[in-house]
C-alpha cells in the first residue's frame, strides 16, 4: 500500500501539463486520483511522474452550447448528479454519475479520469457511448475531437496518446420526451456493475422512432448493443417486443469470468437488464 | 464523593469511549512513534506452496535508509521455541513448528521468507521489493477433502499427512438410537472461508531499553497478557521485562485474538538492532498474513419421530487448519462442538472433527467461532427436518425445544445450561415479524407470480459463551485458564478507579464496568474510570474474546467492588460505635439500623481509610482491592431470529427485507450497548449468508484479495435490525449476565439462507450454497427449474 517513488509537478494549465507530459517518459495526469492512487499503492501502477491537473478549476463547468451540454473534464461525479442543466437536458448521465461508488468516492472522481482511465467496468463511459458523446482532446499538437464510439479501444486503452489530455465532453441534448434507464447491477451499493445496461428511446406513437443502449462491463470496452437496437427499429413499444429484442444482448459481447460473475452469468444479465432498461425507458 | 440514588445497571448510559472516538483523538498503534524508530516490512512468498532455494539480500541491504535484512535462516538462532500453539485438542495431535520466518518451505501465499528494516515506512517497503528469493514451486493442496486423499501433496512433508487430529465426543447411544429411529435426515453444508476486516488494520511496536533489557511493545491485539506469555516461550526474553500494551484498537472479531509472527519479529530486531521497531500491516497483507476464519465441510444427521421429536444428533466435520497451527486453530471448532443439537432436546449425540492443513493462510477465531457453524448446520438441518415430515418451520422447533428452566439443566450435547426459556423468544420474534402478513404477502406474491418472491427464515439458537471454566479448560486440554480479574481503587477525594484484565476493542467496557461499579458504591457513574490493556497496569488478566468480558470479567469488577465494600463497612461500625451487623448498606451509605441520620458515605470511608488516623485495629490503610473469578459454568445466551428476504427470481439477487433478532442475554447492564452487539453481529451474519468469501484458486492464490472484490456490506446494503429481547438471569453468575458479543454472528446466517430457499420452495429448491450471491441463487433457480422440467 505504498507507491513506488515517483516525481510529482502541479500544471497551471493544459498546455503546461501537455508540456510536462512530454518531458518525462511514463508520465501521468493525477485528476481526482480514484483510479490511479489504488493502482500505484498496489504498485501496479509506477508512473515516473505525476502531473496534477485536479485543481485547473476552469476545467470544472457544465455549460450549454446549442444542440450540446458540454462537460469539463474535471468536473466531479458529485456535481454531474446534481446539475440542473445536465437533468434537463440529458438525464441519463446526470443519474449515471450518481451511480458511481459512494459520495466520498463522487466528491473526488472526474468525468475525464472515468473516460480516460478506459475501466469497462465503469458507468459514466458507457452513458456516454449510448448519447453518441464526443470527446475533446489537447496534445502536442492542438485540439481534436473524437467521437466516443472510436475512443474506447481496450482494456484500460484509449485513443489518448501519451501527450494528450481531455479536456471536455460533449454530449447531444435529448429531444423532449426521450426515456432512458440505466440498469446497474451489483452487489453491493459501493461496487462497480457486474453489467449495467443504458438506453435511451424515442418513441413515436405507440412504436420506437429510436434506441441506443449500451452495455457496461461485457467486453473490453464499453460496447454499443446493436443487435437490440437494429431489432428494435421501429419495433412495437410493447412488452413481448422489447423482450424479443433483449434476447440479442449478448451479440457481439465478450465478457469476463471473475469472482463476483462468470461470463455465462453475465450474458444473462444482460438480457435481463436490457429488457429492463427498455420497459423503464419507455415509462418514463 | 456525590450520593446518588438512581442505579446505573439497566440503563442506556451514553458510551464515555465516543467522545475521544469520534474527535479522532484515539491513540491506536500507528499513531505512537518514537525518535530513532525504524520500520520493518515482511517479504511474503507469492506462492502457496514452494520450496526456498536461497534469500538473497543484497541489493536491499545497500539501498537508501535501509538499516539490515534477514532471511528465516539468519533469524533462526534468535529463536527460543515456534510460534505458541495453545490448544493441543488431542494428546496425538500433529504441530509442526511454525517459526516466525519460515526457513525451508514457504506453505501459504503470505508466508514470511524476509524482513527488511529501514529508516522510513517507504525505504522499508522498496527495499523488501528488492529482495530475491528464489522459489522451487511445489504442488500445493488447497482443497480440503482433496488433501486428505491419498498421494496429495503434504504440506508439511515430515509429518506423513494433512492430518492434524481426529476429536470425538459421544454422549448416549447414538448408533443405536439412529438404527431404531423411524426418521432419519442427513444434510451436507459447507461452510466458506471468511476474512476478518477490522478497520484497523494490525500494528506493532516495540521500544528496546538495552541497558535494563526490557522492552515494551505496543500491539492492535485483544490479548495483550497472553501475548506476553507467548512472546517469552517464542523469544526467551524473561516475562518480568516485558510490557505489553494494548492501546486504543479498532476491532479485532478474533483476528486479533492471535499471536503473530511480526510481533516476535520486532520483538527480535529490536533487540538485535537496539532501536525501537515498527511494523503496520497493509490492507493487502490483512487479506493474506492475518489469520482466516470458518472453513468447513459438514455431515450432519438427526433422528426423530414420525412427528419431527428429535431423537439423536450425529455429525462428521472437515474443518481447515490452514498451513499452521496458530494459537487457538484447532480448539476454534470445538467451541461449536457441543451445540451441533441447539437449543434441542435428544438422547443422542455424536460428533467428529478432523482438523485438515492446506496451503492456506491459517485459520482460527472469528467471531462465534465455531459456534456459527454449529448453529448452522442445526438451523438448515431443523428445516429439512419440518419438510420431511411435513411440519412448519416453527411448529417443529417448538415441539423440540427444552421446556423451560431456571435450575441448571443438561443438554444432549452434554452441556449444563443455565436457564432457558427457548419458545418466548420465539413467541416475541413471530410478534415483531408480523409473522401474519409476511406469509400473507408470500402467498400473494406467489398466486400472481411476481418477479419478486418472499422468504421467511428461522434461527432458533442456543450458544455458549464466557470462555471458560478453567477446569473445563483443562479437560479440553486447553493450555491455560479461563479465569478474570479486577482490581478497585478507592481514590482519596472520592473518585475511583477500576483496573480490569479484559481488553475491550470497540465492547464498552469504560462505560458497562463503569456502571457496575456505580452501583455498588453508590457514586456517580462519572466518577468511575475504567483502565485496561497494559499488563504493567493489570498484570492479572485474560483479555477479551469469546463474549467473556462481562461474563467472567464483569464478575470479576463486581466482586472486587463487593470487597471494597466489605472493607469500608469495618471502617464505618468503627467510626459510628457500632456493630456491622447493625449496619444498613443501601446507595453508597452506610447507616446505623434505627438511626438513619448516623450514616457514613463510601466516600468519607475512603478518606479515612487515607488518612489512617481512625482505623480498627489491624485494618490496613488505604482502599484497593482485587478480585480474580473462575466461571463454575459457561453461559448460554439464546434467541429466535426471523428474516424475511425478497428474491428477484429473475437475476437471483436477494434483498433482506425485514430481519428481527429476539436475544436473551440475561441481565442488561446497558440496553444500547446490547443492541449495538447484536445489531453489528447480525450485519455480519448477513454478510457470511450473502456477501462473503475468500475464494482460492487451484494453485492456492488467493483470488478475492482486496475489498474490491471481497464483498463487505456497508449501510446501504443492510436494512434495519428490530431487535428485542426477554431476560433470563444466568444462573451461573450472582450478575445474572450472558455474553452478548458474537450472539448476532452465530444466529443470523442460517436464518437468511433459510429465508432464501423458503422463498424458492415452490420449484422444488431444498438447498443452496453460500455465500448467497446473485449468480449462486440464479443458477439455484434455473436447476430447479431444468429439473421440474425433466
Ligand atoms: C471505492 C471506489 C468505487 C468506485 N466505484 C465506481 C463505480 O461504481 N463506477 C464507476 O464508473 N467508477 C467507480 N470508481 C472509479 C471512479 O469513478 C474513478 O476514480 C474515476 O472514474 C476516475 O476519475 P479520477 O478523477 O479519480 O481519475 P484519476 O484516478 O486521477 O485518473 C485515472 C486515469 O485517467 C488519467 N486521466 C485523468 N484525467 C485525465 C484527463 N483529463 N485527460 C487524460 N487523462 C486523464 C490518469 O492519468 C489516470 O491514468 C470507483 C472508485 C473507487 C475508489
Amino acid at each position: 500500500m505504498i507507491p513506488a517513488a515517483f516525481e510529482y509537478e502541479r500544471a497551471e494549465s493544459v498546455d503546461q501539463a501537455v508540456q510536462l507530459l512530454g518531458e518525462h517518459e511514463d508520465a501521468k495526469l493525477l485528476a481526482g486520483g480514484h483510479s490511479l492512487l489504488p493502482l500505484m499503492r498496489l504498485r501496479l501502477a509506477r508512473p515516473s511522474l505525476l502531473v496534477d491537473i485536479d485543481r485547473l478549476s476552469d476545467l470544472e463547468y457544465v455549460r450549454e452550447a446549442g444542440d450540446t451540454i458540454e462537460i469539463g473534464a474535471l468536473a466531479r461525479m458529485s456535481d454531474l448528479a446534481t446539475d440542473q442543466t445536465l437533468w434537463k437536458h440529458c438525464p441519463l448521465l446526470a443519474h449515471v454519475c450518481g451511480e458511481v461508488g459512494d459520495p466520498q468516492v463522487r466528491h473526488r472522481a472526474t468525468i475525464g479520469g472515468s473516460v480516460a482511465h478506459g475501466d469497462p467496468a465503469s458507468d459514466p463511459p458507457t452513458a456516454l457511448l449510448t448519447l453518441d458523446a464526443v470527446l475533446v482532446v489537447r496534445g502536442p499538437s492542438g485540439e481534436r475531437t473524437v467521437p466516443a464510439k472510436s475512443f474506447f479501444t481496450s482494456v484500460f486503452e484509449t485513443d489518448l496518446g501519451p501527450q494528450d489530455v481531455l479536456t471536455a465532453v460533449r454530449v447531444p441534448k435529448l429531444a423532449s420526451g426521450t426515456g432512458w434507464s440505466y440498469q446497474k447491477f451489483h452487489r453491493r451499493a459501493i461496487d462497480w456493475a457486474i453489467v449495467g445496461v443504458a438506453a435511451v428511446v424515442e418513441r413515436d406513437d405507440g412504436h420506437l422512432k429510436r434506441a441506443a443502449v449500451g452495455l457496461t462491463n461485457m467486453g473490453s470496452t464499453p460496447l454499443r448493443a446493436s443487435g437490440v437496437e437494429s431489432a428494435l427499429a421501429g419495433a412495437e413499444a410493447a412488452p413481448q417486443a422489447l423482450a424479443a429484442a433483449a434476447e440479442h444482448a449478448p451479440e457481439g459481447t465478450a465478457p469476463v469470468s471473475d469472482t463476483n460473475a462468470s461470463a455465462e452469468y453475465r450474458t444473462e444479465l444482460s438480457k435481463i437488464l436490457v429488457r429492463r432498461a427498455l420497459e423503464e425507458a419507455l415509462a418514463r | 464523593m456525590a450520593q446518588v440514588k438512581e442505579r446505573y445497571v439497566g440503563q442506556s448510559v451514553k458510551r464515555k469511549e465516543d467522545a475521544e472516538l469520534i474527535t479522532g483523538q484515539g491513540r491506536y498503534t500507528e499513531d505512537i512513534s518514537i525518535p530513532g524508530m525504524l520500520w520493518m516490512s515482511v517479504v511474503r512468498s507469492p506462492f502457496a506452496n514452494a520450496r526456498i532455494r536461497s534469500v538473497d539480500l543484497s541489493k536491499a541491504r545497500v539501498m537508501d535508509g535501509v538499516v539490515a535484512a534477514f532471511s528465516g535462516k539468519d533469524l533462526a538462532g534468535d529463536w527460543a521455541a515456534p510460534m505458541l500453539m495453545a490448544w493441543p485438542v488431542t494428546e496425538d495431535i500433529k504441530n509442526p513448528p511454525h517459526w516466525p520466518l519460515t526457513q525451508d518451505i514457504a506453505r501459504y501465499q503470505g508466508d514470511g521468507v524476509a524482513v527488511v528494516v529501514a529508516e522510513s515506512r517507504a525505504a522499508a517497503a522498496d527495499a523488501a521489493e528488492a529482495v530475491e528469493v528464489d522459489y522451487e514451486p511445489l504442488d500445493p493442496a488447497v482443497d480440503m477433502e482433496a488433501a486428505i486423499a491419498d498421494g496429495a501433496p503434504l504440506v508439511h512433508e515430515d509429518i506423513g499427512t494433512n492430518k492434524s487430529y481426529t476429536w470425538t465426543l459421544t454422549n448416549g447411544d447414538p448408533d443405536k438410537v439412529f438404527a431404531d429411529a423411524p426418521v432419519v435426515v442427513k444434510e451436507r453444508y459447507v461452510i466458506q472461508r471468511q476474512i476478518p476486516n477490522a478497520i484497523e488494520p494490525r500494528a506493532v511496536l516495540v521500544q528496546p531499553s538495552p541497558a535494563q533489557g526490557e522492552f515494551t511493545m505496543w500491539s492492535a491485539t485483544q490479548i495483550p497478557h497472553i501475548v506476553r506469555v507467548a512472546m517469552t516461550i517464542t523469544t526467551g526474553i524473561p516475562e518480568s521485562k516485558l510490557r505489553i500494551i494494548a492501546p486504543k484498537v479498532g476491532g479485532g472479531f478474533g483476528s486479533k485474538l492471535q499471536v503473530y509472527p511480526e510481533e516476535a519479529l520486532c520483538l527480535a530486531l529490536a533487540k538485535r538492532l537496539g532501536r525501537a521497531v515498527k511494523w503496520v500491516e497493509t490492507r493487502s497483507e490483512n487479506y493474506l498474513a492475518t489469520h482466516h476464519g470458518r472453513d468447513q465441510i459438514q455431515e450432519i444427521e438427526f433422528a426423530a419421530d414420525e412427528d419431527g421429536k428429535i431423537r439423536g444428533y450425529r455429525c462428521r466435520i472437515l474443518t481447515n487448519m490452514g498451513a499452521y497451527l496458530m494459537i487457538i486453530t484447532p480448539g476454534t471448532p470445538l467451541l461449536g462442538a457441543f451445540l451441533y443439537c441447539g437449543p434441542y432436546g435428544g438422547e443422542a449425540y455424536h460428533v467428529e472433527f478432523t482438523g485438515v492443513f492446506t496451503n492456506t493462510t491459517p485459520t482460527d477465531a472469528y467471531r462465534g467461532a465455531g459456534r456459527p457453524e454449529a448453529t448452522y448446520a442445526v438451523e438448515r438441518t431443523m428445516d429439512a427436518l419440518a419438510r420431511r415430515v411435513g411440519k412448519d418451520p416453527v411448529e417443529i422447533r417448538r415441539i423440540n425445544f427444552i421446556p423451560p428452566f431456571t435450575e441448571p439443566t443438561p443438554s444432549p450435547g452434554g452441556l449444563t445450561l443455565d436457564s432457558g426459556n427457548y419458545a418466548a423468544t420465539l413467541d416475541r420474534a413471530l410478534e415483531l415479524a408480523g409473522y401474519e402478513d409476511l406469509r400473507k404477502e408470500q402467498r400473494a406474491r406467489r398466486e400472481q407470480g411476481t418477479v419478486k418472491q418472499i422468504g421467511i427464515g428461522f434461527s432458533t439458537y442456543l450458544e455458549m459463551c464466557g470462555l471458560a471454566p478453567s477446569r473445563v479448560l483443562s479437560a479440553l486440554r486447553y493450555a491455560a485458564g479461563g479465569w478474570d480479574a479486577a482490581t478497585v481503587r478507592l481514590l482519596p477525594t472520592g473518585k475511583v478507579v477500576v483496573i480490569v484484565g479484559t481488553t475491550p476493542h470497540g465492547q464498552s467496557h469504560v462505560t458497562t464496568f463503569a456502571q457496575i461499579v456505580a452501583d455498588d458504591l453508590g457514586v456517580p457513574v462519572d466518577d468511575v474510570e475504567v483502565l485496561y490493556g497494559d499488563t504493567q497496569l493489570a498484570p492479572l488478566g485474560m483479555d477479551t474474546y469469546g463474549s467473556r468480558s462481562l461474563a467472567v470479567g464483569g464478575v470479576a469488577v463486581h466482586r472486587a467492588a463487593q470487597k471494597v465494600v466489605a472493607k469500608v463497612r469495618k471502617i464505618a461500625a468503627h467510626e459510628l460505635e457500632v456493630a456491622e451487623e447493625d449496619l444498613e448498606y443501601e446507595g453508597g451509605r452506610f447507616a446505623v439500623k434505627g438511626a438513619p441520620d448516623r450514616a457514613k458515605t463510601v466516600g468519607e470511608l475512603g478518606f479515612s481509610a487515607w488518612t489512617a488516623h481512625n482505623l480498627p485495629d489491624g485494618l490496613e490503610p488505604g482502599v484497593e482491592e482485587t478480585a480474580v473469578y473462575d466461571a463454575q459454568n459457561f453461559v448460554f445466551p439464546y434467541g429466535a431470529h426471523i428474516c424475511a428476504v425478497e428474491v428477484d427470481t429473475e437475476t437471483g439477487k436477494v434483498d433482506v427485507l425485514k430481519y428481527v433478532a429476539v436475544d436473551d442475554v440475561g441481565t442488561i447492564i446497558n440496553p444500547q450497548v446490547v443492541d449495538g452487539q447484536v445489531v453489528g453481529g447480525v450485519v455480519q451474519g448477513i454478510a457470511e449468508a450473502l456477501y462473503e468469501q475468500a475464494v482460492y484458486d487451484e494453485n492456492g492464490q488467493l483470488l478475492t484479495s482486496s475489498m474490491t472484490n471481497y464483498e463487505i456490506p456497508a449501510a446501504p446494503d443492510v436494512p434495519e435490525i428490530a431487535v428485542g429481547r426477554s431476560e433470563t438471569p444466568s444462573t451461573t453468575n450472582e450478575l445474572g449476565v450472558k455474553g452478548v458479543g458474537e450472539t448476532g454472528t452465530i444466529a443470523s446466517p442460517p436464518a437468511v439462507v433459510n429465508a432464501v430457499i423458503d422463498a424458492l420452495s415452490p420449484l422444488g429448491v431444498t438447498d443452496i450454497g453460500r455465500p448467497m450471491s446473485p449468480e449462486r441463487v440464479w443458477r439455484t433457480i434455473r436447476d430447479a427449474k431444468e429439473g421440474g422440467a425433466r
